[in-house]
């Protein structure tokens, strides 16, 4: 730890800080544009450009003669960094007129504008008028840069982040700079566009509206946009994410900063994996197969007397038919009835489907249900053969595993089972009567062995966001959400639990599972994450960790017994 | 000892014919520095180049042996030698006839200067234009291994050297020495942050000396005839400034621009500009007067014609606003030149020149050019003379926005040319003529 001196505030920083650093713990903002804290140091924006100097011992304070890059200079104790001078804010000034000299100031067609450091610290550090009396250089879009980025080059102030990134995280080095001076640009070798599987990231980078999504592109202003804090449910590395949306529309998804889970980034596939909760096939309505027929008219007599609106909530009929159904299937063959628990569920819902089911009667077993895994652990930085990395020298990690919380279900069937079994090897015994299986991935997930598993069961349940043909011939359809519709808790491949929230509400009739499984429960109150949290830390030992309730931005370690599975 | 009496130490062999050959430089007495060097140790070469006072002759003349003992003491793996003869200054040429007439002198300092820096490898980045100096190093380098004068066990000393000639690929910027190292490891040349200093991490990530070609030259002539023959040029240093580290030695001074002799002369250092231009260059051509004249390439900025009796030694052109002396490229512009046209032809280079990774340079030098540009095109505004000033003054290692300090070299001439010859500029904007001149406008 080191005392710093920031504009007469003082602070402990860390001896490792840089001024943006250690001014930041100061609630000081020193602007910037290269820097970034998972890149190397370039110190070519300067725009965070401070005056630094030194407190002696005796107290006097001894300011150096020149500026300094705040992101190049490390702090040491007695450190002053004065960000508020004359000096500084004329040369931030004077770097920002120089910054808009050749930019187009478009800002009213520009997908950054409201999220642009260009805008932000022109207001904050700039001033209203430009002196430039000539034409502005005119340089050509490049909307060939990569399948989902576009290059709108006049727009760039040569941060070179995005370069750095290709070469330092993913390793894949497609982007870089030609040409020289003012004429600078960001460009790719010929028919060598940047693809690889983390190039989305170069657009979180650009700190102005150069690099673009083109899946976002026009799409939406982004001051309309609303975000929940979530998890990427697209692998077991379980990258925390912002879900982007307005009026139930999920817009685009964002790393979100965790150095305990992934970082700084997130692979293209989540980023852009997200398209299937908006898909037109989702179940939506909540269905019971012809042995019980649903009566909304009568249901809607009972609940709303003589009016004509139909406000039938056909879940209450669903659940309840579905309740005794359970019961009956229970009473008939209890060892027979097998809850499968998805690896896509949140700990909250393994949770209350397994203490449901265990408390009706402990003979009813639990199962895994499939865990998808895809290839080999994908590692970056890529080597200059397309070569994974050492692995002390990984950056960055997309998981074989395709799914957000093996770990934690695993921890419930653990507490509720005893032990880990798979729906394999509980349909492989052949003694299996009755199914209440639950989904929610939103790829092909139930395949046909998984269905000719399950067999021809005397009652069949499905909880799932997708038609399938289990779901097809299920007695009780019960449609539920995907991952940017619920609240709950993802334990990811390294035992770190992290907090999800719902972003938008799901399509139709469809429920989050949670409240299904709540009301199906016929618990009391409402679905409410941080009690459920507490609860389970008081009833599963391995979970204990959440009894905080809150998990914070970047979630929590939980004991669980790590069964790393390396794909490699 | 005055100019006419001096007798050239490095161009004593220019002219002399195959001066460039391995067996005329031995015949002068060519080598014997070296043989002097590999009986002493390591340490004792760089106490009699420190004692020299020898003062790098790239540019900025930093002390050379004091550089070569920044060095780590114990360091384990290779220490490299970095030669710059990235000569881009305009007006400079003095590394091209060192090469091209003496190669074998510039050699042997370099394999003297390995051997005291104890590195095992040199590298000699040359500009791609001066191809001629690439055949002649070529040859002369080949020379040297065929003589045991490069290679495994110099001269039966037990010491060993490679020497890789480099060519460049003409740009301006790896004249800067991390920018040339960047270069050389096969990058884009955009210096990099300091520290660490390349005497701790230079090229190829190991520790690096980077020295001129005519530094180099001069290490032989120091071994040969020891530092106080070599003290006894030049000015010796200033008593009451503590950090002045004097200007010692035999010095080339290029001289070009309207002079009716220009080229190449070596004199002792400190010679007054007035000096250089009537008795070494046959004075202003045609009958003219000067009016300005640039102490060392075009970054040290303008110096006026009153201001000619300054020394041109590494402290004279500071006391006149000058940038320092710089590669000593004197540049002399009559008075029929307008300074308008000077000042956009040296913004032009360095907006054309710029490596553009800090903004305060990528964007100011283009901007100043542009505004040059309207005003030769009689557009221009009397507030651009100060936005001009504005900015050169926001740009450079001085006031510390750029990375390296060819910025300060772009900034210098501005600055120079419009407090010097601010009528002149003002002048020409009210009278709002076009400048009849035909340099490219457009061009950078």
């Amino acid at each position: 730890m080191a005392k710093v001196i920031v504009n007469d505030i003082e602070v402990e920083a860390d001896a490792k800080d840089n001024c943006i650093l250690a001014a930041r713990k100061a609630g000081v903002e020193i602007p910037h544009y290269c820097w970034h804290e998972s890149l190397s140091v370039v110190a070519s924006c300067r725009m965070c450009l401070v005056e630094v100097g030194e407190k002696k011992p005796d107290g006097t304070v001894v300011m150096g003669p020149k500026l300094v890059p705040g992101c190049q200079t490390p702090v040491k104790e007695g450190t002053v960094i004065r960000t508020d001078s004359a000096k500084v804010k004329t040369t931030q000034q004077m770097t920002l007129e120089l910054l808009l000299l050749n930019h187009p100031l478009d800002c009213s067609i520009c997908d950054q504008a409201g999220e642009c450091y260009l805008q932000d610290y022109t207001y904050k550090y700039g001033k209203a008028q430009s002196r430039l009396d000539e034409p502005k250089l005119q340089r050509v879009d490049k909307y060939h840069i990569g399948e989902q980025i576009a290059l709108f080059t006049d727009r760039c102030v040569m941060c070179t982040r995005c370069v750095r990134f290709t070469r330092e995280i993913s390793g894949t080095a497609e982007l870089q700079v030609v040409n020289r001076g003012s004429h600078e640009e960001i460009d790719v070798f010929p028919s060598e566009p940047c693809n690889n599987k983390l190039a989305g990231n170069v657009v979180d980078l650009c700190p102005v509206g150069a690099l673009c999504s083109k899946d976002f592109l026009y799409k939406k202003r982004v001051w309309w946009l609303k975000n929940a804090g979530s998890v990427c449910t697209g692998c077991s590395t379980g990258c925390s994410i912002h879900v982007d949306q307005n009026e139930d529309k999920v817009y685009r998804l964002r790393p979100r900063e965790n150095p305990l889970a992934q970082g700084h980034f997130m692979c293209d596939e989540g980023r852009f994996g997200f398209k299937y909760i908006h898909d037109e096939r989702r179940l939506k309505t909540p269905k019971v197969n012809s042995s019980a027929v649903i009566d909304t008219n009568a249901q809607k007599s009972k609940t709303n007397g003589t009016s004509d609106l139909n406000f039938a909530d056909p879940w209450l009929e669903v659940l309840s038919v579905t309740r005794t159904k359970i019961k009956e299937a229970i009473k008939t063959d209890a060892r027979g009835f097998v809850g499968v628990l998805s690896p896509f569920m949140t700990l909250e819902e393994a949770y209350l489907l397994a203490s449901y089911l265990k408390g009706l009667d402990k003979r009813v077993r639990l199962a895994l249900g499939p865990v998808p895994v895809v290839g080999k652990d994908d590692k970056y930085p890529k080597g200059p053969k397309g070569e994974s990395p050492a692995q002390e020298k990984v950056k960055f990690t997309i998981r074989a595993e395709k799914c957000p919380n093996r770990l934690g279900v695993e921890a419930i069937l653990k507490h509720f089972e005893g032990e880990v079994v798979t729906l394999e090897q509980v349909a492989s015994k052949g003694d299996s009567t009755a199914w209440y299986f639950v989904g929610g991935s939103s790829q092909g997930w139930v395949t046909e062995a998984t269905d000719r598993a399950v067999g021809k069961p005397s009652l069949l349940i499905v909880q799932d966001i997708f038609p399938s043909p289990l779901s097809e011939r299920a007695d009780v359809l019960l449609p539920s959400a995907t991952f940017a519709e619920r609240d709950g808790t993802y334990v990811n491949h390294s035992g770190l639990a992290q907090a999800a929230h719902g972003a938008v509400r799901c399509p139709g009739d469809a429920r989050a599972d949670g409240r299904i499984l709540m009301e199906l429960a016929e618990r009391k109150g409402l679905f409410n994450a941080v009690a459920l949290r507490k609860e389970i830390a008081l009833n599963v030992p391995s979970l204990s960790a959440l009894a905080v309730g809150d998990l914070g931005d970047h979630g929590v370690g939980v004991a669980v017994a790590k069964k790393e599975v390396v794909h490699s | 000892m005055s100019g006419s009496e001096f007798k050239p130490v490095l161009l004593g062999r220019r002219g002399k014919p195959n001066s460039h050959k391995l067996d005329t430089y031995k015949a002068d007495g060519g080598y014997q520095a070296l043989a002097k060097a590999l009986a002493m140790k390591d340490t004792e070469v760089i106490d009699v180049v420190k004692a020299s006072g020898l003062r790098g002759r790239g540019g900025a003349g930093f002390p050379t042996g004091l550089k070569w003992t920044f060095l780590p003491k114990d360091v384990q793996g290779p220490i490299y030698l970095c030669i710059n003869g990235d000569e881009s200054e305009p007006g400079t040429f003095n590394n091209r006839v060192l090469i091209e007439e003496d190669p074998h002198q510039v050699l042997e300092g370099i394999v003297i200067s390995s051997f005291a820096t104890r590195a095992t490898t040199a590298y000699f980045y040359l500009r791609y234009e001066y191809g001629r100096c690439y055949r002649v190093l070529k040859d002369a380098i080949d020379e040297m291994y065929a003589n045991n004068l490069l290679g495994k066990n110099i001269l039966g000393s037990g010491y060993s050297l490679d020497i890789h000639l480099h060519r460049g690929a003409c740009a301006y910027i790896c004249g800067e020495e991390t920018g040339l190292i960047e270069s050389l490891e096969g990058k884009r040349a955009w210096p990099r942050i300091k520290p660490p200093f390349p005497a701790i991490e230079g090229a190829f990530r190991r520790p690096t000396v980077v020295n001129n070609v005519e530094t180099m030259a001069c290490i032989p002539h120091i071994l040969n005839h020891g530092p106080e023959w070599f003290m006894s040029m030049g000015i010796p240093k200033d008593p009451n400034n503590p950090r002045d580290a004097g200007s010692y030695g035999p010095k080339l001074y290029c001289i070009s621009g309207h002079v009716e002799k220009p080229g190449l002369v070596e004199l002792p250092m400190g010679i007054t500009a007035r000096e250089l231009i009537d008795k070494h260059a046959g004075g202003v051509w045609k009958g003219r007067k000067a009016k300005a004249v640039v102490p060392g390439g075009i970054s040290m900025g303008f110096m006026s014609e009153k201001e000619l009796d300054t020394p041109l030694d590494f402290a004279g052109p500071g006391r006149v606003g000058c940038l320092g002396l710089g590669t000593a490229a004197v540049i002399v512009i009559d008075d029929h030149t307008s300074m308008v046209d000077v000042l956009y032809n040296a913004c032009r280079f360095f907006a054309h020149e710029s490596c553009g990774q800090c903004t305060p340079c990528r964007e100011g030098t283009a901007w100043s050019t542009k505004i040059l540009e309207r005003i030769r095109d009689g557009r221009g505004k009397l507030s651009d003379i100060d936005l001009l000033l504005e900015i050169s003054s926001s740009i450079g290692t001085i006031p510390g926005t750029t990375i390296c300090g060819l910025a300060d070299g772009a900034a210098w001439p501005m600055k120079t040319a419009i407090n010097k010859f601010r009528g002149e500029f003002e002048e020409y904007i009210k009278s709002g003529r076009r400048s009849e001149s035909k340099a490219l406008a457009g061009a950078h």
